[in-house]
C-alpha cells in the first residue's frame, strides 16, 4: 500500500514524542545557562601553570625550558627566560619565566604542551566561560593570570593530579636521599681528610668543597 | 572486471535539447546550506536538467601538509583531528599507523582494542549523522537528524570522558594511545552499544520503507562500478556499487582479522544503496563492538620504544591506510631522519569521492544534485585540507 512506509515512520515519531513526556532518557536537551550537566573529569580546554604552596612566583614549577614553546603546534606560547635562578621544589636552583604568555585565541586545546613538559608545570584547565569584549588583550593571558595552585589542579582533575603528586613526591624523596648521601659522603671525606696526617695539605680540599653545592 | 574497464574515461557530453536553447549557469555555493561547508558547484542547466557540473574546491585550504612538514611528528597529530572533524579518532589512527610503520613500533594488544572500539564508535556516529544530513536535504526537516544527534551525543560524551575533548580528540600516539581508560568507561560503552540496535531499528522504521525517500533516491545518482574503481572511489560509495573492497578485510590492519563481521554490498550504486549501506555498516560496527568490548586484555597501552620528546624516525618512507568511515584514509610520509617529515601527504577519501560528482549528476534534475552531493558524505575540512 502506498503510504505504508510513511505511516510507519510517523508512528515512530509519535512514539518518540509521547515518550519524551514519560521517559527521562528521551528528554536530552539541557537548558544551558540555568541547567548544567556535571563536569566530566578528563575534559580540557586551555593550559595553565601550576605553583606549589601559596606564593605564585616562588612556587612556580615552570623552569622556562621552552620545550612547550617549541612543540606547540599553533605556536601560541611566548616565554622569556630569567637571568637569575630560584630553587625549585627539590631545592635545586632553576631558571624561571619572567614572561609566560599564552594567546588563547590561537590555542587549539591539543594539550601537546602538557605532554612534552618534563616538570609537570603546565596542565589543562576546565574553565570554558571565557568570552570577553577585548578581542586581543583579553585573550592574551600572562604569567600571573595563568598561575593556579596545585590545590586547584587537584580539584578539577583529581585522578590525574593524584598521580602527578605521587610521582613528584617520589622524585623529591629520591633527590633528598641523593643530596643527603652526597652530603654524608662529603662530610666523611672531609672527616677523613681532617683525620689524615697533615703531610698532604692543599690538593684534596678543593673537590670536597665543591661537592655539597651539586 | 573486464580489461576495458580501465580505459581512460570521459564523461558523456549532453547537448541542449533543442536548437537555440540557452544554458543557464548557476553557481551553487559556496555559502549554501546544502554544501556542508564552503564548496561551490558551477552547474550548467538546460531547464531542470544538469548538463555540466564543475566542482570548485579549496575554500577551506589550511596548508595542512606544508605545516606538517615544518612541525614535529607529534605536532601534526592534533591537526589530523581537524581534517575530517566528524571522525577525529580514525584520522589519528591513520596517521599513527603511518608513523608506526616508519619507526617500526609495535602497538600493544590493549591499545589495539581501544583503537578498534573508538574507531567503530566513530563510524557509527559518522554514518548516523550522514544519514541525518541526507534526509534533511530531502526535506525531512530535522527529525531523523535530531534522532541521529541524540545518539551521537552519547558517543561524544564517551569520547570526552576518554580523551578530554568531544570532537578534537587527539588521542592516539605513535605506538599506542595517550591515556588509560577511565574507571567504568567500558561499562558505559557497553551500555551505549546495547542501546544502538534500537536506534538503528528506529532509523530504519522511520526511513527505509518511506515512499518519499525511495522516490527521491532510487535510481538517482547512479555510479557504475567500473567508473568507481577507475576513479579510486572508496568506502560506502564504492561498496554501494557492489565492489567488495573494505580495507579492514584486505589489510587486516590493527586486529581486525580477529573479529567476525560482514561487508555489506549494494546492487545499483544509487543514493538509496548508499543510505542502505550506511545503515548496514552501523549494524556490523555494533557487532564488532560487541566482540571487542568483552575481549579487551589488561596490559600497557604504549610501546616502550616510543618517546614523546625528540622523536626522530630513521630515513625511509611509509604509507599507512585505514578504512575511515568515508573511505580509504591514507597518510604517506617520507622521513629524512630529522624531527619533522620531509614529505607528508594525506589521501583524503572525501576529495577523491567527490571527483565523480559530475558523472553522477549529468542528466539529473538540479534538485537531485543536492541529494547526490549529500550522499557522497564529505567533510570540507578533509576535501580542502
Amino acid at each position: 500500500m502506498l503510504g505504508e512506509g510513511m505511516l510507519k515512520g510517523l508512528a515512530e515519531t509519535a512514539e518518540n514524542f509521547a515518550g519524551s513526556f514519560v521517559s527521562k532518557e528521551r528528554m536530552t536537551t539541557v537548558q544551558y545557562p540555568e541547567e548544567r550537566i556535571a563536569p566530566i573529569e578528563n575534559t580540557r580546554d586551555f593550559p595553565f601553570l601550576i605553583f606549589d604552596g601559596t606564593d605564585p612566583l616562588a612556587g612556580l614549577r615552570c623552569v622556562a625550558c621552552q620545550i612547550c614553546e617549541k612543540e606547540c603546534p599553533p605556536k601560541c606560547i611566548y616565554i622569556t627566560k630569567s637571568t637569575d635562578k630560584k630553587p625549585d621544589f627539590v631545592g635545586k636552583p632553576q631558571n624561571y619565566p619572567t614572561r609566560f604568555d599564552i594567546d588563547i585565541s590561537v590555542c587549539m586545546s591539543c594539550q601537546i604542551c602538557v605532554e612534552v613538559c618534563p616538570f609537570e608545570a603546565i596542565k589543562m584547565d576546565t574553565q570554558f566561560e571565557l568570552s570577553t569584549t577585548d578581542r586581543f588583550g583579553g585573550l592574551l593571558l600572562d604569567r600571573d593570570q595563568l598561575s593556579r595552585s596545585n590545590e586547584y589542579y587537584n580539584e578539577i582533575h583529581p585522578t590525574e593530579a593524584a598521580e602527578v603528586d605521587a610521582r613528584l613526591a617520589e622524585e623529591k624523596v629520591k633527590a633528598e636521599a641523593k643530596a643527603k648521601a652526597a652530603a654524608e659522603a662529603a662530610a666523611a671525606k672531609a672527616a677523613a681528610a681532617a683525620a689524615a696526617p697533615p703531610a698532604v695539605t692543599a690538593p684534596p680540599k678543593e673537590p670536597i668543597a665543591k661537592e655539597p653545592g651539586a | 572486471m573486464s580489461a576495458t574497464a580501465f580505459k581512460s574515461y570521459r564523461p558523456p557530453v549532453i547537448e541542449p535539447s533543442e536548437e537555440g536553447d540557452e544554458l543557464l549557469e548557476v553557481a551553487m555555493g559556496p555559502h549554501h546550506p546544502s554544501t556542508h561547508g564552503v564548496f561551490r558547484m558551477d552547474v550548467a542547466l538546460d531547464g531542470e536538467r544538469v548538463v555540466r557540473l564543475k566542482p570548485v574546491f579549496g575554500y577551506l585550504h589550511r596548508n595542512h601538509e606544508k605545516i606538517a612538514e615544518t612541525a614535529s611528528y607529534l605536532a601534526s597529530m592534533p591537526y589530523t583531528d581537524r581534517l575530517d572533524y566528524f571522525c577525529s579518532l580514525t584520522n589519528n589512527w591513520a596517521y599513527a599507523l603511518a608513523v608506526e610503520k616508519l619507526a617500526g613500533f609495535q602497538v600493544p594488544e590493549r591499545a589495539e582494542y581501544i583503537r578498534v572500539i573508538t574507531a567503530e564508535l566513530t563510524r557509527i556516529q559518522n554514518h548516523a549523522s550522514a544519514i541525518g544530513f541526507l534526509t534533511q536535504e530531502m526535506g525531512a526537516s530535522g527529525t531523523p537528524l535530531m534522532y541521529a544527534f541524540r545518539e551521537r551525543e552519547k558517543i561524544l560524551d564517551l569520547f570526552e570522558e576518554l580523551t578530554g575533548s568531544r570532537m578534537m580528540c587527539n588521542y592516539m600516539r605513535f605506538g599506542g594511545c595517550r591515556v588509560e581508560l577511565p574507571k567504568g568507561w567500558l561499562e558505559r560503552v557497553q551500555k551505549v552499544v546495547d542501546g544502538l540496535p534500537k536506534f538503528i531499528d528506529e532509523t530504519e522504521a522511520l526511513l527505509t520503507g518511506n515512499e518519499i525517500l525511495m522516490a527521491r533516491s532510487q535510481g538517482v545518482g547512479i555510479l557504475k562500478p567500473d567508473l568507481a574503481v577507475n576513479a579510486g572511489i572508496t568506502g560506502p560509495m564504492l561498496r554501494a556499487t557492489g565492489v567488495n573492497y573494505d580495507i579492514r578485510k584486505i589489510d587486516h590492519y590493527g586486529i581486525y582479522d580477529r573479529f567476525k563481521f560482514r561487508v555489506p554490498l549494494g546492487d545499483h550504486g544509487d543514493i538509496y544503496d548508499r543510505y542502505m549501506i550506511r545503515v548496514l555498516e552501523m549494524r556490523e560496527s555494533v557487532e564488532i563492538l560487541k566482540q571487542a568490548i568483552p575481549d579487551i586484555p589488561a596490559g600497557p597501552i604504549m610501546d616502550p620504544k616510543s618517546k614523546i620528546r625528540g622523536f626522530r624516525p630513521k630515513v625511509g618512507e611509509a604509507y599507512g591506510r585505514i578504512e575511515a568511515p568515508k573511505g580509504e584514509l591514507g597518510f604517506y610520509l617520507i622521513s629524512d631522519g630529522t624531527g619533522n617529515p620531509y614529505r607528508y601527504r594525506v589521501r583524503p577519501p572525501s576529495l577523491i569521492n567527490l571527483t565523480v560528482l559530475e558523472d553522477m549528476c549529468l542528466g539529473q534534475n538540479v534538485a537531485d544534485v543536492v541529494l547526490i552531493f549529500g550522499s557522497v558524505d564529505i567533510v570540507l575540512g578533509e576535501v580542502d585540507r
